[in-house]
């Protein structure tokens, strides 16, 4: 079956006192070829947990992973990342961060270098490709290593809160970008944040996760992220489903924190 | 005393420069960068920035109190140096009758301590010659019992001041004669800024000891860089094994943080037991010295890579052995500048230790072979110089790093 399937994944963590955290249970979704999902949950719903399993970082305790229809065991090319900050290499400059993955695969220059110069075009970093990456701002770097994961051709772009550590301003350009580039490259994307806002603007496809255990609390499937695609994500905002979907999830959200308050005043 | 007299001059001057360079620039245009337009700056590190004025008047200083100290004719000010000139005091004698006889003794203090040919012994009076600073014994005529100088009553083992300088009668009651010493260093304390610079040109013309001053020098730095090659070239990879696998680190973690407190001087007799007092044990002595400090370096900088930049080379494909190439060592190479940085100033301080026991060249040995025959100089010029390379390798290391790791402390 093309696409990614998660078959009932569950995380366990055995701790040192000899109690256990139930990370994830039984999670189960299946992502088409070509679909953006947001993950969005409370602190501490196991959702990065949930990322670093698909990404192949984590074995689960239980449940299997397939993409394509071939079992996940470990990272590998064809599940490409994008990290908060910090995941840029900074002894290469701007265009060998990019080429990294084709490098790394031993494919000749002149294969990859027009490649990997027209992402830079696309990401507006064209004339930024020799700059060491400590001269870049937050909003450029975040550029680059979209970039980056890119030049590598995944399959699946594994994102993980990929806008949270920028600015208010430059995350909405960024998730513009973010939504350009799903639109020219059909890939399939998993992105995790913590912005009820980025969640809906960005996922064709919602999902909301619970605590303790980590699991799949309610799914939407949303138009906004095609919408986001062509008009101005500023527009998409006013469109009267976003305001009372957000509301909706964020009441959902504050319900589940203060159940997590309630337990914990409740055990001490 | 001088001691105490240089503290004293010294914490003078630095109040007086101080104020002097606080005078000369009130009312000068401030520059208008962000530091300067700070308004608290007390308590706020990123705002002190040295004072190269005061850099400047610190190495001037230390100059000026050094000449002035020795007497250099370099610096216009010197401290009282000891006397020289001619200088007298009178005495009474007892002889074994009772009767009381009056005497005059004359001084010339001069630095050869010869008295002048013309000198003519009048009567009832002696004639001595003291060297500058020294003491002498006065020869009287006859059985006399010196009783009293300059008026004051004296005893064996009393002591009475005179012009210029201190008379005291010995146990046996023979008077002594001490000049004023004064303030100034003998050479053989300190010598003077221009006997060491002296020592210098002579040195490097003619050389010490059948090798020339380069060759000396040239010793000591063939002998560290060889000794932290061979520490660097081990200590790194045994840090990234160590960073990298288990049964390494728990391999070797015990060895390495036993042998890292020890410091390599404790080592020397060891290892000239085991390899000789020649270059071998030296080079051992180094290569143990450096080893340890790069094994920690390496291994701090594969503990100091950010697991997201692990995991991202991981998705985009790479291998091990691409993941250790292009990610751990390029990532590593800040702390290995910093740790190479550190093992070169351990090894030029540890290879001057070395060669004090045991060497033919080298600039410890210099300065050792030169304390034997109390040749201060050159034991000052060895001090200066060796102080002076091991600076110069310092800035020499940064200028690589900076050159080799401009993206340190700015990711």
């Amino acid at each position: 079956m093309p696409g990614l399937t998660l078959n009932n994944i569950s995380m366990r963590f055995d701790l040192p006192n000899g109690t256990h955290v139930q990370a994830l249970r039984d999670v189960s979704l299946h992502l088409a070829q070509g679909e953006l999902l947001s993950v969005l949950g409370p602190s501490g719903c196991g959702k990065t947990t949930l990322l670093n399993i698909v990404a192949g970082f984590l074995a689960p305790t239980s449940g299997e992973i397939t993409l394509n229809g071939h079992a996940v065991r470990g990272p590998d090319a064809e599940r490409g990342m994008v990290f908060q900050e910090g995941a840029l290499f900074e002894w290469m400059n701007v265009r060998d961060n990019v080429s990294f993955g084709p490098r790394m695969a031993g494919r000749s220059k002149s294969e990859y270098l027009p490649e990997v110069d027209r992402l830079l075009e696309i990401v507006g970093l064209k004339d930024f490709r020799d700059k060491a990456i400590y001269e870049l701002s937050g909003g450029m770097q975040q550029r680059v290593a979209l970039a980056r994961c890119l030049a590598n051709d995944p399959d699946v772009i594994l994102m993980d809160e990929p806008l949270g550590a920028l600015d208010a301003l430059t995350r909405e350009k960024m998730q513009a970008l973010v939504l350009t580039l799903w639109k020219e490259t059909g890939k399939t994307v998993m992105l995790i944040t913590h912005s009820v806002e980025e969640a809906l603007l960005l996922g064709e496809r919602l999902i909301v996760m619970a605590p303790r255990p980590g699991r799949i609390h309610k799914e939407y499937r949303l138009p906004f992220a095609d919408l986001g695609a062509e008009m101005d994500l500023r527009e998409v905002k006013k469109h009267p489903d976003f305001g009372q979907t957000r509301e909706e999830i964020l009441s959902m959200i504050w319900n589940m924190e203060e159940e997590i308050m309630g337990h914990m005043e409740t055990a001490s | 005393m001088t001691g105490i007299a240089i503290l004293l001059v010294y914490i003078l001057s630095f109040v007086l420069a101080a104020t002097a360079a606080g005078l000369l620039r009130r009312g000068r245009m401030r520059r208008a960068d962000f530091s300067s337009l700070k308004t608290v700056t007390f308590g706020d590190e990123s705002a002190i920035r040295p004072d190269r004025i005061a850099s400047i008047a610190s190495v001037v200083v230390i100059f000026l109190l050094w000449g002035a100290f020795t007497g250099s004719k370099l610096v216009p000010l010197h401290v009282p140096g000891p006397f020289a000139g001619e200088t007298s005091f009178v005495y009474q004698a007892e002889t074994g009758d009772g009767a009381v006889s009056d005497g005059r003794v004359r001084i010339t203090v001069g630095p050869d301590g010869q008295l002048p040919a013309t000198e003519a012994d009048a009567p009832g009076e002696v004639a001595v010659a003291v060297q500058s600073g020294r003491d002498k014994l006065i020869p009287l005529p006859g059985e006399a019992r010196v009783v009293s100088v300059n008026g004051t009553g004296i005893t064996p083992g009393g002591t009475v001041p005179v012009a210029d300088g201190t008379v005291s009668m010995t146990a046996k009651g023979t008077l002594s004669f001490a000049a004023e010493k004064g303030l100034q260093m003998e050479p053989i304390w300190l010598p003077s800024p221009e006997a060491v610079v002296g020592r210098f040109i002579e040195i490097m013309t003619n050389g010490y000891q059948n090798y020339s001053l380069w060759e000396h020098i040239g010793a000591s730095l063939l002998r560290v860089l060889t000794g932290f090659a061979l520490g660097a070239a081990v200590g790194i990879p045994l840090g990234y094994a160590m960073g990298l696998s288990g049964w390494f680190r728990g391999w070797f973690d015990p060895i390495v943080e036993f042998m890292r407190p020890v410091p390599p001087l404790a080592l020397i007799p060891l290892v000239i037991i085991w390899f000789g007092i020649w270059e071998t044990g030296k080079v051992v002595l180094l290569f143990l010295a450096a080893l340890w400090v790069m094994t920690i370096a390496a291994r701090a900088g594969v503990s100091g890579v950010k697991i997201s930049k692990i995991h991202a080379a991981y998705s985009l494909g790479a291998s091990k052995w691409q993941i250790l190439r292009h990610v751990i060592v390029p990532n590593s190479l800040p702390e290995i500048f910093t740790g190479a940085r550190v093992a070169m100033g351990v090894c030029w301080g540890t290879v001057v230790a070395a060669e004090l026991v045991a060497a033919q060249m080298g600039a410890g040995m210099m300065i050792i072979a030169a304390s034997k025959f109390q040749l201060t100089d050159i034991v000052m010029m060895g001090i200066i110089l060796i102080g002076l390379i091991g600076f110069g390798i310092d800035m020499l290391m940064r200028q690589a790093e900076t050159r080799l790791v401009p993206w340190k402390g700015r990711s």
